[in-house]
């Protein structure tokens, strides 16, 4: 099946050819294109198939070999202790054929993960359940550990968040439009045409929002936060809560009437859009792509556990620095994270950890200084990740400085501290569990004999130790 | 925060760092004055003169403004990051934790050359740390760069 599915993402430009090609072709001309399209069709079929026949996989206890390519030959090692997450991707003819693609991400470089296309679906779900067993350590044929469903975007509310979020431009052009055509017809041509193209563009950012989170559903599990998504292709992926960088809350105007937002966050070395210029690779995924505060503070305790900041607004002078955001502008801090919320018409809340930090900005403009105020950056990994204490006075902006860089300083001592702990859960771990990692590495994410004692096995997620426990295979969740 | 610039933890770039900024600021400054001269001398001598006396002018005024901006750079070596400092009209100070360095650059342009200077540029995994710091004499930023190599191994972790 592999072979036409591969194709298939470039036989419908062929027969958009062959359609053209037939209905404008002058007769004589017309078989020879035919019989162009045809040999075009037989050597990316050709092409597909090969690359079937040379694509071959196999897990042998600890590590997923995959091999490829015909001339050049490609064999790739995947450690499965190093395994971070294994996606399952869907597009939309692979699925017509009950087929899936499986990523696989691994700790450190993005650029060692692997791809398994295709496989069936039966196969490809088995693979992925087998290779997160063997990276916990436990029998290769335990089913994946129960999730909990945190929320499904409801199918009317996307499409209304998606329509809001743009669509709002339209009435006054709609009814720029309607003006003109009473004023003078011609005008009204030549301003419709750029409508219409406008209105196209519009259509099709809609519809790729739509196709790509229609159905989204959030769970929590022990490995990180499942997502499903899609309409046409679906794409199951996993945020392994210890690589966010940075979680931010996004409040569109029109959105705020009916109290919803949007969750993002920044997760370091996955697969996906691009923010760092490849260089860290850091990418922005939607954890939630709309939905109600109440859901939205759920998933942010899940993916920060960690006491929120007090807020507080900056100083009256920063009204007249900052009069179209001064009504948002607020930041704080404790020990372990940063938040800070910004915008002028949209709010966004940032939070950072303090153990994500990367860099300490304090950046004071001509105006800034002529009120006594300063605005100070905390940086995380990626591109634009960072929260803003936008214009604090200058003796907090200061004391902020050194507070910031102190916590995150403890905050990343308190890391490597926790970090060497697992060299005594190692004690605990069951045989087999880590072949594959190198001395001195960081020690997996797995299930460990539950250091408090309560539980069978607890679940380590490669930074701290997780609510998630297991007795007798039975999953459960104990906050300890 | 320490902020007293006569304090003596505080670095500075090398002063030759200013004679290159007067060099880059000069020649251009001049060709501009050359052309705008030559350009506006064909409406009569007194106007072209003004018009080069003008630009030589503004010239003037941007060495003055290089030269505040040339002094206001400062870095200083902390135990656990490094600190620096810059700007004239928006000040900014950048602080970076040795921990979270992934690799110092140091690159010399064709000018810098000419002059012996080296500049040194600190990367994290943030692509907003915009700790540079240019002008420094080669045996200087020989020893930062080592100096922070050697610091940011010791106090790498993981992101």
């Amino acid at each position: 099946m592999t072979p036409v599915v591969r194709a298939g993402r470039i036989v419908p430009v062929f027969l958009l050819a062959i359609v053209v090609s037939s209905s404008g072709g002058q007769g004589h001309s017309n078989n020879s294109v035919r019989l162009y399209d045809a040999i075009a069709i037989v050597v990316v079929a050709g092409a597909g198939l090969v690359h079937w026949l040379v694509t071959k996989w196999a897990l042998d206890g600890a590590t997923l070999r995959i091999e490829s390519g015909l001339l050049r030959r490609d064999a790739r090692q995947l450690p499965v202790a190093r395994i971070q997450a294994v996606d399952v991707v869907r597009p939309f003819l692979a699925r017509l054929f009950g087929l899936a693609e499986l990523r696989i991400r691994l700790a450190g470089s993005s650029s060692s993960n692997g791809r398994l296309a295709y496989l069936s679906d039966q196969v490809a779900t088995d693979l992925r359940a087998r290779l997160l067993a063997t990276h916990h350590g436990v029998d290769p044929d335990t089913p994946e550990p129960a999730q909990e469903l945190v929320t499904k975007v409801p199918t009317d509310r996307l499409v209304g968040s998606v329509l809001l979020s743009g669509g709002i431009v339209f009435v006054p052009l709609v009814i720029a439009v309607v003006v003109l055509v009473k004023v003078s017809p011609t005008a009204a041509v030549v301003v419709g045409s750029a409508f219409v193209t406008y209105g196209i563009g519009f259509a099709q950012g809609v519809w790729r929002r739509i196709s790509t989170q229609y159905g989204f559903t959030v769970a929590d599990a022990p490995d990180g936060i499942h997502i499903s998504r899609g309409l046409l292709g679906t794409v199951a992926e996993t945020i392994p809560v210890h690589r966010v960088q940075a979680v931010r809350l996004v409040e569109p105007f029109v959105w705020r009437l009916f109290r919803w937002c949007r969750l993002e966050v920044d997760v370091a070395g996955a697969a996906g859009r691009e923010a760092g210029g490849g260089r860290s690779a850091t990418s922005t995924k939607a954890l939630l792509p709309v939905g109600s505060h109440e859901v939205a503070q759920r998933l942010i305790t899940t993916v920060l556990p960690y006491a929120q900041p007090a807020l507080s607004p900056p100083p009256p002078p920063a009204r007249w620095k900052a009069p179209l955001s001064f009504h948002f502008l607020e930041a704080g801090h404790n020990e372990v994270l940063a938040m800070a919320v910004t915008g002028r018409v949209r709010r966004t809340t940032t939070w950072v950890p303090m153990v994500k930090a990367q860099s300490l900005r304090r950046i004071q403009g001509p105006l800034q200084r002529r009120f006594g105020l300063a605005t100070v950056h905390l940086d995380a990994a990626g591109k634009r990740v960072r929260a803003e204490f936008r214009d604090r006075s200058v003796v907090e902006a200061d004391t902020l400085i050194d507070e910031l860089a102190t916590f995150s300083r403890a905050a990343r001592k308190e890391e490597e501290k926790s970090r060497a702990l697992p060299s005594v859960a190692t004690a605990w771990e069951r045989p087999g569990a880590r072949t594959g990692n190198g001395a001195g590495a960081l020690p997996p994410a797995g299930w460990f004999a539950d250091p408090a004692g309560r539980h069978d096995v607890r679940y380590w997620d490669g930074a701290r130790w997780t609510v998630h426990v297991r007795d007798q295979g039975v999953a459960s969740v104990d906050p300890s | 925060m320490v902020d007293t610039p006569t304090d003596p933890r505080w670095l500075s770039p090398s002063s030759r760092l200013w004679k290159m900024r007067c060099l880059e600021a000069g020649v251009v400054g001049s060709l501009v004055a050359l052309i705008a001269g030559a350009v506006v001398a064909q409406k009569g001598a007194a106007p072209g003169l003004s018009a080069a006396g003008g630009t030589l002018v503004v010239t003037a005024l941007a060495l003055w403004f290089l030269r505040r901006r040339f002094r206001s750079w400062s870095y200083q070596e902390r135990e656990e990051d490094l600190v620096v400092r810059r700007g004239v009209a928006f000040r900014r100070l950048s602080v970076v934790p040795y921990g979270r360095m992934q690799f110092v650059d140091v690159t010399a342009g064709p000018v810098e050359r000419l002059f012996k200077l080296q500049t040194v540029k600190l990367h994290t995994a943030a692509a907003a740390t915009d700790a540079r710091i240019p002008g420094l004499e080669p045996g200087e930023a020989a020893r930062l760069r080592e100096q922070l190599a050697s610091l940011g191994e010791a106090k790498a972790a993981g992101l």
